[in-house]
């Protein structure tokens, strides 16, 4: 056999280009690894909130979630929100990425909502935009109660998420009275969501690594739809075959499966959940 | 081994959704404490027996029958009935990401015993025992998917060790795994087998037949049972295994001396050379591999 020499490979422009849908797609399945995989690493950190008991954990977050929802003072739940993030502090979690982590989001999700209230409520204006528009002083607080409840909300569960393995968040929602079969099912929805975003990954380097030139955006948008198909009829294979392995062990769509949580609470716990049922009714009340 | 048939299949075919043929007239039965590996090509349909001897699939033709009783839909519709199967058979998948569904490898251990019902105390032994026997404690509060192969395979079996089963049922467990953990794998079954453990093992690896199994059969790729029989004398029927796809006519192993090698080998003349006048004639080119 004979063989000719290739051309060396070619210097690499220094021209950056915009990355495409499949860059931004891999980029967003590595961003959601890694933020999983940040979660399970502070939850193993030593800490305040690491050392109490899930359970206490689920119940005083909860407790804090109602005494948000009815406060009816902005220094009340400003206050709140200031007790968040003592408690990040307290428990070894980087405050600049815990307090980035929760305003990231808030601009979609509840800005575009506040966003309207700040013209629309009734009142004496506050400032005086173009186009006759002017944002009123009720407009602006009922803006700010919206924004600073979601973002206090968001703060408490996901101290909740930084602080306790998810298999322990998960039996601790016990207490709260749902029952095995959906924690189960909440359980092995995270255990495949992770194989899921590994074979997606997988599918996505395997394309890229056979694309030679640039793909329009349209024959991009189809490549990620045929994606989409394949994914999900793997996800539905995979869910019938895991069905069976349940089977195959004496799994019934009646059986019980019984809690395996082996908690055990202490001094401390009790002492704390007192602690969070005081705060949240003394937020209630300072609040009304 | 004792003479209580565990698996008896009397002509027994199996299409996917009815048109798609993975099995056709079956007959084979399978004795207690016998070791047995099932022999075949990729999608010559040895997951399929497997899942037909769990009683996951259910036979379109034929009659499948388990400790004397016939394996229906109907009779698994009785809870006393699949609770005694259920007991004593027990599946390790091929893919270990469908076999540990758990978020924990303590509660993938546990999930077993607890579809038994048995108390805290005997669950939490049975786990115990078979974290040690497979000298896996450390993985104890490890999330599966956190897992190397050869730690998911020993989860694996772990889950189903943990129900104690009398009979084995094992596809490809040797996927995946390093030299190491195949040897471990093999220790493991032998182990099963002495302990008077039926142990029915699928694998397309004829390096490790002898090791698991005394009896073999063998799946064409037409989905029919070709040949069933002691392992060595299968394992010595190259002409066999030609025919369903489990040797290279020219790389393959020597069942009497246990050798694997390529035998060199010569095509017939591709094309001949017509030289040019006053050159000696043709000569033929003989291309070697």
């Amino acid at each position: 056999m004979t063989s000719r020499a290739e051309p060396a490979l070619p210097q690499p422009a220094s021209v950056r280009r915009r990355n495409g849908m499949v860059e931004r797609t891999l980029a967003g399945i590595s961003q959601a690894m890694e933020h999983a995989l940040f979660a399970e690493e502070t939850a193993r950190r030593a800490g305040l909130l690491q050392a109490l008991d899930p359970r206490v954990k689920v119940l005083a977050m909860l407790a804090l979630l109602i005494a948000v929802a009815l406060s009816r003072s902005l220094a009340v739940i400003a206050g709140l929100y200031a007790v968040t993030l003592a408690l990040a502090w307290a428990s070894a979690i980087p405050l600049g990425f815990f307090i980035k982590r929760v305003w990231l989001f808030l601009p979609f999700f509840t800005g575009v909502i506040a966003l309207p209230a700040l013209f629309i409520t009734p009142g004496p204006p506050l400032a005086q935009l173009p186009l006759g528009l002017a944002i009123t002083r009720a407009g602006a607080t009922t803006a700010l109660f919206l924004l600073l409840r979601v973002s206090t909300s968001v703060s408490l569960a996901a101290l909740l998420i930084f602080t306790t393995p998810w298999n322990d968040v998960l039996k601790a929602l016990g207490v709260l009275r749902v029952p095995d079969a959906v924690i189960l099912i909440f359980g092995m929805t995270y255990r495949y969501i992770y194989l899921l975003l590994r074979t997606a990954n997988d599918m996505f380097l395997s394309r890229k690594s056979r694309v030679v030139g640039r793909l329009s955006g349209a024959e991009e948008r189809r490549m990620i739809g045929a994606s989409a198909g394949v994914l999900l009829g793997k996800s539905l294979h995979l869910s019938s075959e895991v069905y069976l392995a349940m089977q195959s062990r004496g799994y019934r769509s009646h059986s019980h499966t019984p809690s395996v949580a082996t908690f055990v609470m202490r001094r401390r716990d009790w002492a704390a959940l007192f602690i969070a049922a005081l705060i949240a009714a003394a937020a209630i009340v300072l609040g009304r | 081994m004792n003479n209580e048939t565990v698996f008896e299949l009397r002509d027994v075919a199996y299409a996917y959704e009815g048109k798609q043929t993975a099995l056709e007239h079956v007959s084979l039965s399978i004795q207690a404490g016998e070791r047995v590996a099932v022999l075949g090509s990729n999608g010559s349909g040895k997951s399929t027996l497997l899942k037909l001897l769990d009683g996951l699939y259910f036979a379109t033709h034929g009659v499948i029958r388990a400790y004397g009783q016939q394996l229906t839909e109907a009779a698994f519709d009785d809870d006393a009935f699949n609770f005694a199967f259920r007991r004593r058979v027990g599946l390790v998948f091929q893919d270990t990401d469908v076999q540990l569904f758990s978020p924990s490898v303590w509660e993938e251990m546990a999930f077993a015993p607890m579809q038994l019902a048995l108390g805290r105390q005997e669950v939490e032994a049975r786990v115990d025992d078979a974290l040690r026997a497979l000298r896996i404690e450390k993985l104890r509060d490890r999330a599966p998917h956190r897992l190397s192969g050869g730690e998911k395979r020993r989860v694996a079996l772990a889950s189903v060790l943990t129900l104690q089963p009398e009979v084995w049922l094992l596809d490809e467990p040797t996927t995946g795994l390093d030299p190491r953990s195949q040897s471990w794998l093999i220790d493991f079954i032998a182990e099963q087998g002495q302990a008077g453990k039926t142990v029915i093992t699928a694998t397309h690896d004829l390096s490790i037949v002898d090791a698991i199994a005394e009896r073999v059969f063998v799946f064409d790729e037409s989905h029919h049972l070709a040949a069933q029989g002691a392992a060595g004398d299968i394992l010595a029927d190259n002409g066999l295994l030609l025919a369903c796809n489990l040797s290279h006519a020219h790389r393959h192993r020597h069942a009497e001396t246990g050798e694997e090698h390529t035998h060199p080998h010569s095509h017939p003349p591709a094309h001949t050379h017509q030289h040019a006048a006053g050159s000696q004639g043709s000569t033929a080119d003989v291309q070697s591999h």
